[in-house]
């Protein structure tokens, strides 16, 4: 006569904002906080002030220049600063996640904490969102710090749409940030030790950065037929690879991030000639057709994001508490 | 008995097929200090879990002040204190920062708070390091903190684990001094030990697990008079005489066995330390101790897993 599962009572947010502020303050005044920030600049600064620099000199008429710091990569350093957040994101949300949940269960406050009235459900959703509002702040001040340094260097206020679109670039740089926080999670809720926990992230990060692309290219051209015969065959051939390349979330922001600050990308795939009849070359698409053309990207952002948490929270309520 | 704080009755918890705990009963009473005794693995910290509504029960019912931990966790929780065994604090944050979290997850309002928070810690006879940060803190300075937790929560019942492993004798002596001014505000405290001695001398009832099962329950007397045989045992040490045959002859002596150099344990249906003192020194042989033995828990532990391993 084993009893079945009964309906708890009371709310599953009961105690979610104390959670929240802890994990936020706690984010904030960390050495690691100061740590990754540091980084952050590091990596981010330095093309922001080689493109700056490039876009300086540009005399043509560029009625998106504001939007170019994010995305033209100089000369001298062939990386955009768009292309360092690619990477430097995951590190941070990695950096912020990878302990949550052991750490607390290695210094044993993990019980106390449960015996207090709150369920499990709010101490894990409040540690996500305690690192996600880190994560903003960051990234928020980052923009920030650009698009200061931008007005002071280029001497030219944006425009309100290309502030929209850098707006919306933002909030996409966030969602990334949360699939990469809640896989961290995730991995904090399944290993006991906090380096087996950052180890096992930053080797998926790894396989995603430079193993994946391989891969699914190498897929592609293993389902690719010998002789491609038509146009059409070549574009479904080209979008098996798409589909592949899209499983890792570096590509989702990356196609994300290109359709909303290169106003003029109206595909991520070729065109066929017919699609590309009455096509004004380098004209720009209004945001809103911007925004429908990266919408599959972000829904596939914060689907990934809410899979993975889902995740985490079905076997966080099934982990005994007792250490 | 219907001023029971905690009800449990045939309380089962499976690991797989292994009983951890095997449709167990249980009553605290309300003031009362209960002790959970056994070794390790014998299904306390289990049994605790399942009264928080921590793990899940595989069967049996559990009520906590009219409460069910299973369907209403978080009335439980609210109203039971909880100190975990080699309990943990942010070492990061102050001891004050640390109650003042717990304080917001009990909902405790702001202005309310500070003055509890220096109150339970007044109680503990921690104030003076109330901003201190708690990675300075010592062993049984955190188990003081974690007790300044349950009185803060104004907890109806306290469930101490182990709360006295791995302290020193004075901190023992201390972290005992608070449970029982835990019991004169009125809190009936759960404790689980594997200490005995320590626990015997706080606890009012106690119950003795093993494999899952409450193998004895009541008071430490009662527990004596069952395990070891109702009977009123001194220990005697004299030398000079052949002390066996000479008390053997006193009457009421049921039984004496040599104990260590030079003693003997006497078991007899009354305080015969009277008539034995006087045998011994009437038959030429010198006394040199004669004592009451109080019925020790200890012994009442020992000879009781020595019995069931016999019988297994």
């Amino acid at each position: 006569m084993l009893r079945k599962p009964a309906q708890r009572e009371g709310s599953p947010f009961t105690g979610l904002s104390p959670v929240f502020m802890k994990e936020f303050a706690d984010h904030l005044s960390s050495a690691r906080m100061m740590v990754l920030m540091l980084f952050v600049l590091a990596f981010g600064a330095f093309p922001v002030a080689s493109s700056l620099q490039q876009l300086r000199t540009v005399t043509e008429q560029d009625a998106f220049l504001f939007l170019r710091i994010f995305t033209s990569a100089p000369d001298s350093l062939p990386i955009s600063f768009v292309f360092a957040l690619n990477f430097i994101i995951p590190i941070m949300a990695i950096g912020l996640g990878f302990d949550a949940v052991n750490s607390e269960f290695n210094r044993r406050t993990l019980s106390r904490v449960l015996s207090q009235p709150i369920y499990r459900d709010a101490l894990l959703l409040g540690k996500f969102l305690g690192g996600l509002a880190t994560l903003a702040v960051a990234l928020t001040a980052l923009w920030l710090i650009v698009f200061g340094a931008g007005l002071l260097l280029l001497g030219l206020p944006p425009r309100g749409v290309e502030v929209a679109r850098a707006a919306c670039f933002l909030v996409t740089a966030i969602a990334y940030g949360g699939v990469w926080l809640a896989i961290s999670l995730l991995f904090s809720v399944i290993f006991r030790s906090t380096a087996t926990s950052a180890l096992c992230s930053l080797g998926l990060w790894l396989f995603f950065f430079l193993l994946w692309p391989m891969i699914a290219s190498a897929i592609t051209l293993g389902v690719a037929p010998s002789q491609i015969r038509s146009a059409e065959e070549y574009l479904a051939i080209e979008q098996v690879g798409l589909v592949l390349a899209r499983f890792s979330p570096g590509t989702l922001f990356s196609e994300a991030v290109v359709g909303l600050l290169n106003p003029e990308t109206r595909t991520f795939a070729s065109m066929l000639p017919a699609q590309m009849r009455g096509v004004i070359q380098g004209a720009p698409l209004p945001l809103n057709q911007s925004l429908i053309l990266i919408w599959p990207q972000m829904t596939g952002l914060i689907a990934g994001m809410i899979v993975v948490f889902a995740a985490a929270y079905v076997i966080f309520q099934r982990e005994e508490v007792r250490a | 008995m219907t001023d029971n704080v905690i009800e449990v009755r045939g309380l089962l918890k499976l690991y797989g097929v292994t009983r951890a705990v095997d449709a167990i009963d249980l009553d605290i009473r309300r003031g009362e200090i209960f002790g959970l005794l056994g070794p390790n693995g014998a299904g306390k910290t289990t049994t605790i879990l399942m009264l928080l509504g921590l793990t899940e029960v595989s069967a049996g019912t559990v009520d906590v002040l009219g409460f069910d931990p299973v369907r209403q966790p978080l009335e439980v929780k609210r109203r039971v204190g909880y100190l975990p065994d080699a309990v943990g604090f942010y070492d990061h944050l102050t001891a004050r920062e640390n109650l003042r979290y717990t304080a917001r997850l009990l909902a405790i309002p702001r202005r309310d708070a500070e003055k509890r928070i220096s109150d339970a810690m007044e109680s503990v006879q921690l104030a003076d390091v109330l901003d201190k940060r708690v990675s300075t803190f010592s062993r049984g300075m955190r188990q003081r903190l974690g007790i300044a937790e349950i009185v803060m929560k104004k907890a109806e019942i306290a469930i101490l684990d182990e709360p006295t492993s791995g302290l020193d004798p004075h901190a023992t002596f201390e972290l005992l001094e608070m449970i029982r001014g835990l019991k004169k505000v009125g809190v009936a405290v759960l404790i689980s030990s594997h200490l005995l001695d320590r626990v015997q001398s706080v606890c009012d009832r106690v119950a003795l697990f093993n494999h899952g099962k409450i193998a004895l329950m009541g008071t430490v007397v009662e527990l004596a008079n069952k395990v070891l045989g109702a009977g009123h045992p001194i220990l005697v040490e004299a030398s000079g005489i052949d002390i066996a045959a000479a008390l053997r002859g006193v009457e009421g002596v049921q039984t004496v066995v040599a104990e260590g150099e030079g003693g003997w344990r006497v078991v007899a249906d009354r305080d015969v330390r009277a008539s034995v003192a006087q045998r011994i020194v009437s038959s030429g042989g010198s006394l040199t101790r004669l004592a009451d033995l109080q019925p020790s828990l200890e012994e009442v532990y020992t000879r009781y897993f020595q019995e069931q391993r016999h019988a297994a």
